[in-house]
């Protein structure tokens, strides 16, 4: 059964851009891609635990602040050194002009 | 089958030798490393390792090497190289054939100059028994004295007041940081450490460096004396170039390598702290780098080349220091700045923009809690990589996105 939460309003994302959601104790990152789609991972870099939220979203990669590792937020994938654990994603829909991920 | 020898087993070599199966390398790789360890990240080692006494951090696990197919041999020394028989000798008395060979030796401290080796109060910082050593060292109630105010030494002094020991720092220089980091960064840093509790003595030279069974001493020029449980010596690295050296490879300030990594020598290449390169865009001059992400890098640009892609160093340098809760993170080289813009952000964070006479962004030097300038200084690394000349005013305004300066 799926467990959808609202994030935010879809505004209150840029294109090509990631902002922090905190929700029970737990951190993600939530993404609006270029091409305008929403997307979730977790919030925390699989290298050394630091926020992804800081970082940069070029195309459809997120890119770590701290030490640059990079992952696709669509697919959760790590890119290569020095990540090489993947990340976890999380559904996404829009419904009325809000965001909502599914933690099911 | 085609055998890749790649000599010293640390951040570069291996992720030289992981990357050379990424991209299809199908012969042998060997890599060889004197430590015991298999490759570890040497960032921790003055930061969290030192703090918590964890384990040293893998680059990657045994299982991966095994699964990649790579040969690594750690505790053995490569000793000489025979470039003509294409031969690597060993000092576990064992030699191996090659078809290509890949030196990632890095650095080692520099000695401070006039001290023998045999010293048990005066150390350095470059490896994880380093790391065990000072840490068993230090005591809520110890006095730890560091010699040279760069980036190991100052990570040393604040981790070392986390774990509430006595800290003085000695700098010849009249200011802290003075290699590539701008006076107005490194006043926040110095100014960090002494409300931390640190004392930071600049301008003196030392005279000398002595220990006894009780403690350790070091005497300034100006005559005074500071005493200390211990002595770490924190002035710059030296690239391991000896065995290249010996085996006639040109070194210029590390081993010399040409935009492609090559080596003077061929079917030899170089990468990481222990070779010397000409940068793009700062008119090919000759530098050599210790920044983990360039050891990174350069991994996997020799890789690349190894398999024959020929393809040039492209990357901008970036480098990052974390200190108490500040991060300091600079792109780009600083000198050759006519002009610097300030961009003031939250929380006291900022960054330094670096122009040359042109207009071309150069250099960004930021400093923040946390990761408040990562953003920034990534965004102004591509800025400085694609030669952007920003606009200055637009520069300082925190509320334009540099995002949109990269694109204009
Ligand atoms: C305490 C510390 C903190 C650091 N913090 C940061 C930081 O915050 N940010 C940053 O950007 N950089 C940092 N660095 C720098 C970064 O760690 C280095 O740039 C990076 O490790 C260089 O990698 P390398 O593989 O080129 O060389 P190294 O890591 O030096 O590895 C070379 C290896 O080769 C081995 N070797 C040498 N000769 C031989 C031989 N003949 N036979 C066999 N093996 C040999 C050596 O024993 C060593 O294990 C730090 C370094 C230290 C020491
Ligand atoms: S913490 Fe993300 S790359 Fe190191």
């Amino acid at each position: 059964m799926s467990n959808w939460v609202e994030v935010c309003a879809t505004d209150e994302i840029d294109e090509e851009d990631v902002i922090r959601f905190d929700h029970e104790g737990k951190t993600f990152a939530v993404y609006r891609s270029p091409d305008d789609e929403f997307f979730a991972t977790d919030g925390l870099c699989t290298h050394e635990k630091i926020h992804l939220a800081d970082g940069l979203v070029m195309d459809d990669i997120i890119e770590c602040p701290k030490h640059n590792g990079r992952f696709s937020y669509k697919t959760g994938e790590a890119k290569g050194a020095p990540v090489c654990v993947n990340l976890r994603t999380y559904p996404v829909k829009v419904e009325a002009g809000s965001v909502f991920i599914s933690l099911a | 089958m085609s055998h890749i020898v790649i000599i010293g087993a640390g951040e570069c070599g291996a992720r030289a030798a992981f990357a050379l199966r990424e991209k299809g390398f199908d012969g042998r790789i060997t890599l060889v490393g004197e430590e015991e360890h298999l490759p570890y990240e040497r960032p921790p080692l003055s930061k969290d390792a030192l703090l918590h006494g964890h384990a040293p951090k893998l680059v990657s696990d045994a299982a991966r090497y095994a699964e990649a197919g790579i040969a690594v041999l750690t505790g053995v020394t490569v000793e000489s190289i025979d470039p003509t028989a294409k031969i690597v000798q060993l000092s576990n008395g064992t030699s191996r054939d090659y078809d290509q060979l890949l030196l990632t030796t890095g650095a080692r401290p520099r000695p401070f100059p006039g001290l023998s080796g045999a010293n048990h109060r005066i150390r350095t910082l470059r490896t994880h028994g380093d790391t065990v050593a000072i840490r068993a060292a230090l005591q809520p109630d110890t006095h730890l004295a560091i010699i040279g105010g760069g980036f190991i030494g100052l990570e040393l002094a604040a981790t070392a007041r986390k774990l509430g020991a006595q800290v003085t720092l000695v700098e010849g220089l009249p200011r802290i940081l003075s290699r590539g980091v701008p006076e107005e960064v490194a006043t926040v840093v110095a100014d960090r450490h002494k409300a931390e509790g640190a004392e930071i003595i600049c301008g003196v030279k030392i005279q000398e460096l002595s220990e006894d069974r009780d403690g350790a001493r070091i005497r300034l020029e100006d005559g005074r004396t500071i005493a200390a449980d211990l002595i770490v010596v924190g002035i710059g690295a030296v690239p391991n170039v000896e065995l290249a050296q010996d085996a006639g490879l040109v070194i210029d300030n590390g081993i010399a390598v040409d935009e492609h990594l090559r080596t003077s020598v061929p079917d030899i290449f170089a990468a990481g702290d222990c070779c010397s390169f000409p940068l793009r865009h700062y008119g090919g001059r000759r530098v050599r780098l210790e920044a983990w992400r360039n050891a990174q890098d350069q991994g996997l640009l020799a890789a690349a080349n190894l398999m024959g892609a020929g393809e040039a160093i492209a990357s901008v340098p970036w480098f990052w220091s974390d200190q108490y809760d500040l991060t300091l993170q600079i792109a780009g080289l600083a000198d050759g700045t006519t002009q610097t813009i300030r961009r003031d952000m939250a929380d006291g964070a900022f960054i330094l923009f670096h122009l040359d006479a042109g207009g071309r962004l150069i250099a960004a030097s930021g400093i923040g809690t946390g990761n408040a300038v990562a953003r920034d200084i990534r965004l102004a690394e591509m800025m400085i990589a694609a030669g952007v000349r920003p606009d200055p005013v637009a520069l300082a305004a925190a509320e334009t996105k540099l995002k949109s300066l990269l694109a204009a």
